[in-house]
C-alpha cells in the first residue's frame, strides 16, 4: 500500500514537472493564450508567419523592427500553410503577413499570367483583397528555380535556363513528383526551348539535401531548388536566370491590414528595402547549418544592417 | 465514398496500363522490391536467431537491439541513408532491411525457446550430433514461428516499400507521392489500395504456409487433445469442498 502510494506521488510530480516545463516552453515562444484578448486593442500589431522556418525568420524581423519602433507586436508564428491562414488575414484577424508576391497571386486570381517581378508585384497589388495592401516588395525572393552545379554550368557555360541548349550528354531532371508535370516542368523545356531532357528522377524531399546530394554526385543534372535554400549559400549551386518568366517571381512582401498606419509601413518598407537574395540565404543557411533560433537570427541581422 | 468511386475509376483505367507508369509495372516493382527485402533479412536473421535459439547466448542484447531497431524512423533511416550513398534502390533496401530483421529474429529464437527441452534433450539422448539436433529436431519444430516472424516483417515491408519512391522511380508509392502533390486523390487512393491488396495476398500466403509447415507429430497431437478434454462428460476431481467433505467421510 505504502510504495503504491509513493509510486503514485512519484508519477503526479513527474507529470507536474513535465506540465510546468512544458508551459515554460510555451511561454517563451507563443503566448497563445494572451493573444486573443490583446489583440483587439487598437495599438496592438499581430504579425503571423507560415509553418515555415524561413518565412518565420522574416516575421521575426518585422516583428522585432516594429517593436524597436515604439509598436506593441503580438506574435502569431507557425499558423500553417495558405489555406490555413488567408481567411485570418482577410478577416483583418492578422495585421502584418510575410507573403511571396507569385505564390499569392496564383492563389487570389487563378488566370494570372507570370512576368517578371514588377509586373506580378503590381498584378497582386490589385488582387488583393479590399482592406488589405502590399508594401514594397524585397529583392529576395523565393520560387522555384532551375539549378545545375557550378561545374556543370561552367563546363557548358551555362547563364540562363535557354543556355541549357548548350549541353551535349543527356540531362536527367531530379525533383518532387509533381515537376513532371508542372506548366514549367520538362514539357515546357522542350516546347518553349527546345531542350530535350532524357528522364525524370523523383527526389520526394523538395529541393532539399537528397537533392542537392544527386546533383553533386550526378545522378540528375537540374534540379528545382528554391531560390532562398541555403544550399545556394555554398556556392556550388548556379540558379539558372529566368528572363522569361516560366516561373512565377515570388519576391518576399508584407502583406498588411489597415491598421498599419504610415509608419509601422514605412519601418517594414525601410527592412525589406535591406532583405536582399543574398540576406536570405544567408539567414537561412544560419537556421539550417547552426541551428539557431528565428528570434535570434533576427536580432542579430537587424543589428547588424543597424535598423534598431 | 465519392473518392471511392473515382479510386476505381483510376484502377480500371486503361491509360494506367500503358507505358512506364503502368500498374502492372509498378506492382511488379513493389513486389520485386518486397521479396528481395525479405531475402536480404533473412539471410542476416535466420542464421543468427538459430545460433542464439540453439545456444541460449546473447538472447537478452538479441531483444535488446531488436527492440531498438524497430523504434527507428523509416524515413529518417532512409534520409540518412541516402545522404551518404546517394539516391536509387541501395538506401531504401538497406533502410527496409532494417525494418525487417527484427521480427524475422525474433521469429527464428522464440520458435527454437518454445520446443519443449525434453524433446531436445531425447534428441540428445538418442546420439544426434549438435547439427542434427538442429537440423531434424529444432528447425522443424519452430519452423512456424519462423514463418510467423516473416509474416509480420512481409506485412511491414510491403506497406513501408512506399518509402523506395522517395529517392528513386519505383513502387507503388510513386503514385502516393504523385498523387499527394498534385491532389490527385484518386491516384493516391488507387495506389493505396493496391499497397492494401498486395499486403492482404501476402498475408493470406503465410497464413497458408504456417498451416502446411507445422510437423504431422505436432499436429496429431495438439488439437486433437484440446478436444478431447473439452468434450470430457464430467470432471474427474469433483470441486474442493466436495473432496473435502469426502475425506471427512472416510475417517
Amino acid at each position: 500500500m505504502f510504495t503504491a502510494n509513493r509510486g503514485r506521488l512519484a508519477l503526479i510530480g513527474a507529470v507536474a514537472v513535465g506540465a510546468v516545463v512544458a508551459l515554460a516552453g510555451c511561454a517563451s515562444g507563443d503566448p497563445l493564450g494572451s493573444g486573443s484578448s490583446s489583440s483587439a486593442e487598437s495599438s496592438t500589431l499581430v504579425v503571423g508567419s507560415q509553418d515555415y522556418y524561413s518565412n518565420e525568420i522574416i516575421a521575426e524581423i518585422y516583428a522585432q523592427a516594429l517593436e524597436a519602433d515604439g509598436f506593441t507586436v503580438d506574435r502569431q508564428f507557425r499558423i500553417g500553410q495558405r489555406e490555413v491562414y488567408l481567411p485570418d488575414i482577410t478577416s483583418g484577424k492578422i495585421d502584418v503577413f510575410p507573403e511571396y508576391t507569385g505564390d499569392l497571386l496564383q492563389v487570389l486570381d487563378d488566370t494570372a499570367t507570370s512576368g517578371t517581378p514588377d509586373a506580378v508585384y503590381s498584378a497582386l497589388t490589385k488582387a488583393l483583397p479590399s482592406g488589405l495592401q502590399a508594401l514594397d516588395r524585397a529583392d529576395a525572393s523565393d520560387q522555384n528555380t532551375w539549378t545545375v552545379t557550378k561545374a556543370f554550368a561552367d563546363k557548358y557555360n551555362l547563364t540562363d535556363i535557354a543556355s541549357l541548349k548548350n549541353v551535349t550528354e543527356p540531362i536527367t531532371v531530379g525533383g518532387n513528383s509533381e515537376l513532371e508535370t508542372r506548366p514549367y516542368g520538362p514539357t515546357a523545356l522542350s516546347d518553349k526551348y527546345g531542350i530535350v531532357t532524357a528522364g525524370f528522377k523523383p527526389v520526394e524531399d523538395g529541393g532539399g539535401p537528397l537533392t542537392v546530394k544527386a546533383l553533386e554526385d550526378g545522378d540528375i543534372q537540374l534540379a528545382n531548388i528554391y531560390t532562398a535554400s541555403p544550399a545556394f549559400d555554398s556556392g556550388n549551386l548556379v540558379a539558372l536566370e529566368d528572363p522569361d518568366g516560366l516561373f512565377f517571381p515570388s519576391n518576399v512582401v508584407p502583406i498588411v491590414s489597415a491598421k498599419v498606419d504610415d509608419k509601422a509601413a514605412a519601418v517594414l518598407n525601410k527592412v525589406n528595402a535591406a532583405l536582399t537574395a543574398d540576406t536570405l540565404v544567408a539567414l537561412n543557411a544560419q537556421s539550417v547549418n547552426d541551428q539557431l533560433a528565428a528570434d535570434k537570427i533576427a536580432t542579430e541581422w537587424l543589428k547588424k544592417e543597424n535598423l534598431i | 465514398m465519392n473518392f471511392f468511386a473515382e479510386a476505381l475509376q483510376w484502377l480500371v483505367d486503361p491509360a494506367n496500363y500503358v507505358g512506364l507508369n503502368a500498374i502492372p509495372l509498378r506492382l511488379a516493382q513493389h513486389l520485386g522490391f518486397t521479396v528481395v527485402t525479405l531475402v536480404i533479412a533473412s539471410a542476416i536473421a535466420i542464421p543468427l536467431g538459430f545460433l542464439i535459439g540453439h545456444t541460449g547466448r546473447g538472447r537478452s542484447v538479441a531483444v535488446a537491439s531488436a527492440g531498438a531497431f524497430r523504434a527507428i524512423p523509416t524515413l529518417g533511416l532512409l534520409t540518412l541513408v541516402a545522404l551518404s550513398i546517394g539516391i536509387g534502390l541501395n538506401a531504401p533496401y538497406i533502410a527496409l532491411t532494417v525494418l525487417a530483421v527484427p521480427p524475422i529474429l525474433a521469429g527464428a529464437y522464440t520458435g527454437f525457446e518454445a520446443i519443449d527441452r525434453r524433446t531436445i534433450d531425447a534428441a540428445r539422448a538418442v546420439g544426434m550430433s549438435e547439427v542434427q539436433i538442429v537440423r531434424q529436431v529444432e528447425v522443424p519444430l519452430g519452423l512456424p514461428l519462423l514463418i510467423g516472424g516473416l509474416r509480420s516483417a512481409a506485412l511491414q515491408v510491403v506497406a513501408t516499400a512506399t518509402l523506395a519512391a522517395y529517392v528513386a522511380d519505383f513502387g507503388l508509392g510513386r503514385y502516393l507521392f504523385a498523387g499527394l502533390k498534385t491532389r490527385d486523390y484518386a491516384e493516391m487512393l488507387g495506389g493505396s489500395i493496391l499497397v492494401i491488396l498486395m499486403a492482404l495476398a501476402l498475408e493470406g500466403l503465410f497464413a497458408l504456409t504456417q498451416r502446411f509447415v507445422v510437423p504431422r507429430g505436432v499436429l496429431a497431437g495438439r488439437p486433437t487433445d484440446i478436444r478431447t478434454r473439452s468434450s470430457r462428460p464430467r470432471p474427474v476431481m469433483e470441486s474442493a469442498i466436495e473432496e473435502g467433505q469426502k475425506n471427512v467421510h472416510s475417517k
